[in-house]
């Protein structure tokens, strides 16, 4: 993804602890399971069974779940565009 | 990672902390200076010439290395360490703030006491504090030996079944301290975290008194129906929110949840979603902690309820 770090975008999950709910490769705690996992991000075809797995829209929903797929349970999220926009370039780098 | 945690151990904020930091560094500075010499001297043992070798097992270097060398050194460490650590005794005045703290397998009990040492502001997991003034924490615990450990603020402190241990700590700054249980209590020993977060006094006196007001006059007004998924979900039985029927002892307090910065005891953001997580499935992330999962909720009754845990303020 351009202009996003996959570095910064782990201090991000650590930082509003999405490991609170997912279990995320790379990081060693918290491994939720309250929801799913969120390995092999890159290889999917649809995200949260929905939305189609493009950069922006990964970054989208990570930051507001509810705009992309209004009865989801993931909430809105404390995390600016940038910082969205980095975790979704975590998720698509360390996680397959 | 969050504010203040994990927290750094040699970096004190205080004047309860700074001489201990001090005399880490002197004695790991002597510790130093001993290690060199001692290597020297076998240094000349194994590759030194023979001449330097006798003399290195001589009578005069045992009296001056092994007699001599170590009385003075230990002596002026004893003193200065004594001296340095004199300050860290405190008589307790009577009229400063009290705060009750008490571990409980995996958590802390927080009460703020008023000047007749009664409970008056019940929290858990976080104390406020104000800049600049000694506060007094009577520590004890609810079953098992846990160690009150805040390392910019202060040394570490038992907390010990029947017994009431006080300590006093004192922040420079304003700031967030990261704290950590130090002495095993049983699982998830690792995961008891604490925070205490310091304020200027104007706004520490702000804070207080919002607290202290009836319920409501802050403005906050619960989401109905997480208030009724409080009680019928059991939540109530184990969680106490002040003004409402929850009264239960057993877990945390919840009547300032929303302002919290931590969940879990010090570990997680507090935010929507690692609420709902904590909510739905705490034995993921704080394995065998005395909350039980709730995989019964559905994702709208987790977020009813975590809307209206945010609202307790």
């Amino acid at each position: 993804m351009p202009g996003a770090d996959a570095d910064r975008g782990k201090q991000a999950i650590l930082k509003v602890g999405c490991g609170a709910c997912h279990t995320i490769p790379g990081v060693r705690w918290p491994r939720g399971k309250a929801a799913p996992a969120l390995d092999g991000m890159s290889g999917r075809a649809l995200i949260a069974g929905r939305v189609p797995n493009q950069p922006e829209l990964l970054a989208m929903f990570i930051r507001n779940a509810p705009s992309l797929a209004p009865r989801t349970t993931m909430p809105e999220m404390p995390l600016t565009e940038q910082e969205s926009r980095d975790i979704a370039a975590y998720l698509y780098e360390v996680g397959d | 990672m969050l504010e203040g945690w994990p927290p750094p151990i040699i970096d004190p904020a205080g004047p309860y902390a700074g001489p201990i930091s001090t005399l880490t560094w002197a004695l790991f500075a002597m510790a130093a200076l001993v290690l060199v010499v001692v290597i020297a001297a076998m240094w000349v043992a194994l590759f030194g010439k023979a001449q330097q070798k006798r003399r290195l097992g001589g009578t005069a270097v045992i009296w001056i290395g092994g007699i001599a060398f170590p009385v003075l050194v230990l002596t002026i460490l004893l003193y200065f360490g004594l001296t340095l650590t004199r300050s860290l005794s405190y008589s307790i005045g009577g009229d400063e703030m009290r705060v009750r703290i008490t571990g409980e397998m995996w958590w802390w009990r927080v009460a703020y006491l008023d000047d007749r040492r009664r409970p008056v502001i019940h929290d858990a997991n976080e104390l406020h504090i104000p800049v600049g003034k000694p506060v007094v924490l009577e520590l004890e615990s609810a079953d098992v030996i846990h160690s009150f450990w805040v390392p910019r603020l202060s040394g570490k402190l038992d907390m010990i079944p029947g017994r009431l241990n006080m300590k006093v700590i004192q922040a420079n700054e304003p700031g967030v301290f990261g704290g950590q249980c130090a002495e095993f209590c049983g699982g998830p020993h690792a995961l008891m975290g604490f925070i205490v977060v310091a304020h200027p006094p104007e706004q520490f006196e702000k804070l207080m008194q919002a607290r202290l007001s009836p319920r409501g006059a802050t403005g906050a007004r619960p989401a109905v129906a997480g208030a009724e998924l409080f009680q019928s979900a059991g939540c109530a039985a184990c969680h106490r929110i002040a003004g409402t029927n929850a009264n239960g002892l057993a877990g945390p307090d919840l009547t300032h949840v929303g302002t919290r910065r931590t969940l879990g005891a010090g570990i997680l953001p507090n935010n929507r979603g690692t609420m709902m997580g904590w909510i739905a499935n705490s034995q993921a992330i704080k394995p065998g902690n005395r909350m039980p999962p709730y995989t019964m909720l559905s994702g709208e009754e987790l977020t009813e309820l975590a809307v209206y845990l945010e609202a307790q303020r």
